[in-house]
């Protein structure tokens, strides 16, 4: 089942081995994910596609370290993190693990720095030196000059650039997004996935989640779901390259609006 | 320490978010603080008055009054029934091992009059054993002397507030005074003493020999005198004193073992425990007031860290995603209380202070505020926080982060 070019597991850094969610509530019981096998060499890009409801959050949450899956293996850069306990669990988040969400989910009343800084707060870092980590991670995703704004400031596509430089701060070897362009019109979704693919090619492995395929084609590989399984597995040759993609988009009607709002 | 810094900030900002909910919710922790802080220093106003004004009256003092008994079916006021007399005094002085001093204690109210300046105040007929057993001590003059007292000279000492309304600014000696019909020598004056613990002014007498008293004031029958006081020996002796007292008396006015006596007895002691019982009482009414209200101050406190977990249940989400702990979120919502309910205790402090400067003002009592009550104020309201905020911390700590995450 592994894709191509994985027969050395030791590379890997997700392992799943016979992984299945199951949601039991009173009326029904949902196999949100059927016996999944699934390997994700270093320096990946993947996007995962697929119906709505054929469990591609639920694997998210699964990789994430946010929910345990009801049997299989979960290996994460050598941890069987499956088995793990909470704590344990919350430090694989923060040390391994960057997130970004449909949703966004900063905190609100606290601005972008902050926002930032938050994974290092619990890290423990010095305040001084979180500082400076996190304004260099806004600076990555050209966020400077909006610092010290918070988030029911700034734009969705800013927004999302702040939860991305949140996700990125602590410089993890793996970065989930779940539908990070959901709420983003199709310029500002090419911004966000150029400068995933930056993070990419510096050798961050990326897992994103996504219903629209020009988004999929940016990756390096896609894996359709269905109904809690593993349709296809395919590797994009090559990649759509979104800076390009981005180019050959018409230009907006206002120069001086680069950052288009969320709608 | 300086994660716990960054955490108090943190709560400050989330409680300051809400400044009026906060503020209600602190209430109770407030007012229970307070109660606390002034109960305290009333407790030790109480002692501190209770102690002076005991210490006032003289070291070791044993008063004795005659009492009407149904024997002698009297149906007078004490004072006219009495069949106190001097002789008793000296008796109990001679034969009580431990008793020191006997003063014999008459006195009456007039109107006195020195120039055109009248005032009316209590006039009392002692002994020079009085100024040891009451510790009077002389501001200018002197004692009369044995003389005066067996030739009953009309001479007086005055009290500082007598003096100060007959003569004002000037020491009066030498002065007359007119009491009745008869015109007395100010020979001395007190030093000022203040209030007694039953609340009159030591400072407003005149004091003169008992001979005179009862010659010239208020004539009695040969002996007779309203009051004993005695001084014993120690205050250790004090309860042996009152046995023999009891016993002399008893022998010398004819008393059986079982029958009542003409005479009460009572000791400084008794006046202190009869006083305290009163202000114990008071202050266990404020310590339950301060405890309930503590109490109710730690369910607001409990109440509305909940409200805030459910409030907030989506950043406790983000927070877990992130790489927070059970113990991070725990920290973070435990601080969030004791930061809240430790303000209501400051505050509450403060009011408690307040309250105790107009109190202390307003009775003319000297209050103290030991530090150890306040570190213990304090103290209390941030355990309450802690002790209250534990189950809301740890409902947050426990949450689920996918359900957290998903919560609207
Ligand atoms: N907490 C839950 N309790 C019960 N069932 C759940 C729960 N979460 C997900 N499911 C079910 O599991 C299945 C997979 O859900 P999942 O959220 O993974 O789908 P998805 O592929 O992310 O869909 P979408 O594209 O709409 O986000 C669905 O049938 C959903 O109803
Ligand atoms: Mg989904």
């Amino acid at each position: 089942m592994a894709g191509a070019g994985a027969d050395d597991g030791a590379d890997d850094l997700i392992q799943l081995e016979e992984v299945t969610k199951v949601y039991a509530t009173e009326a029904v019981t949902v196999r949100a994910l059927r016996r999944i096998d699934l390997c994700i060499p270093r320096g990946e890009f993947v996007a995962i596609v697929g119906q709505s409801g054929s469990g591609k959050s639920t694997m998210m949450n699964i990789l994430g370290c946010l929910d345990r899956p009801t049997s299989g293996r979960y290996v994460l850069d050598g941890i069987d993190v499956g088995t793990r306990s909470n704590d344990a669990r919350a430090i694989v988040r923060n040390r391994l693990i960057g997130f970004v969400f449909q949703g966004f989910n900063l905190l609100p009343r606290t601005t972008a720095l902050e926002n930032v800084e938050l994974p290092l707060v619990y890290r423990g870092i010095p305040a001084a030196q979180r500082h400076r980590q996190a304004e260099a991670a806004l600076e990555a995703v050209s966020l400077a000059d909006r610092m010290h704004h918070t988030p029911n400031q700034l734009s969705g596509g800013q927004q999302q650039r702040v939860a991305i430089a949140r996700a990125l701060v602590t410089s993890p070897p793996l970065l989930l997004a779940d539908e990070p362009t959901g709420n983003l019109d199709t310029r500002t979704s090419y911004e966000v996935l150029e400068l995933l693919q930056r993070l990419n090619r510096s050798g961050i492995t990326i897992v994103l989640v996504t219903h629209e395929h020009d988004i999929a084609a940016c990756a390096t590989r896609v894996i359709t779901m269905r109904d809690g399984l593993v349709k296809t597995d395919q590797y994009n040759r090559p990649a759509v390259d979104a800076a390009a993609a981005l180019a050959e988009l018409p230009r907006p009607d206002e120069e001086a609006a680069p950052e288009a709002p969320a709608s | 320490m300086r994660s716990i810094l960054a955490a108090v900030r943190l709560a400050l900002r989330a409680i300051l978010r809400s400044k009026l909910r906060a503020s209600l919710t602190v209430l109770g922790i407030l007012i229970g603080v307070a109660a606390v802080v002034v109960v305290v220093a009333l407790g030790t106003g109480v002692r501190n008055r209770i102690g002076g004004e005991i210490s006032s009256l003289g070291a070791n003092l044993i008063y004795i009054w005659p009492q009407a008994t149904q024997v002698s079916g009297a149906k007078g006021s004490a004072k006219d029934s009495g069949r106190l007399t001097e002789a008793d005094g000296m008796a109990l002085g001679k034969e009580a091992t431990s008793i020191a001093l006997v003063a014999p204690f008459s006195s009456t109210s007039m109107q006195v009059v020195a120039g055109d300046k009248n005032w009316a105040t209590s006039v009392m007929g002692v002994t020079r054993s009085y100024w040891e057993v009451r510790a009077f001590e002389f501001s200018k003059g002197q004692s009369w002397t044995e003389a005066d007292e067996q030739l009953k000279t009309k001479v007086i000492v005055l009290g500082d507030t007598v003096r100060e309304n007959l003569f004002g600014s000037g020491d009066g000696i030498g002065e007359y005074v007119r009491i009745g019909k008869y015109p007395f020598r100010v020979i001395a004056v007190l030093a000022k003493k203040g209030q007694s613990p039953f609340g009159e002014d030591q400072d407003d007498r005149i004091l003169m020999p008992m001979g005179s008293f009862r010659s010239r004031i208020l004539p009695t029958a040969p002996g007779r005198v309203q009051q004993l006081m005695a001084s014993a020996t120690d205050t250790l002796t004090v309860d042996r004193a009152v046995g023999q007292i009891e016993q002399i008396l008893r022998q010398r006015h004819h008393i059986g073992p079982d029958e009542e006596p003409d005479f009460v007895i009572r000791t400084q002691a008794e006046f202190r425990k009869s006083q305290e019982q009163i202000f114990d009482t008071l202050q266990a009414l404020l310590a339950s007031v301060a405890a309930v209200s503590l109490l109710v101050g730690g369910i607001g406190v409990m109440n509305i860290m909940l409200v805030s977990v459910t409030e907030r249940t989506r950043e406790i989400g983000i927070r877990m995603a992130i790489g927070a702990g059970e113990a991070d979120i725990m920290v973070q919502f435990l601080v969030e209380a004791v930061t809240l309910s430790v303000l209501g205790g400051v505050v509450g402090l403060a009011f408690g202070v307040a309250i105790i400067a107009v109190l202390s003002r307003a009775l003319e009592w000297s209050m103290e505020l030991p530090l150890q009550a306040v570190v213990a104020a304090v103290g209390t309201s941030g355990a309450i926080g802690i002790v209250f905020g534990f189950f809301p911390a740890r409902r947050a700590a426990r949450l689920d982060p996918i359900d957290a995450l998903r919560h609207e």
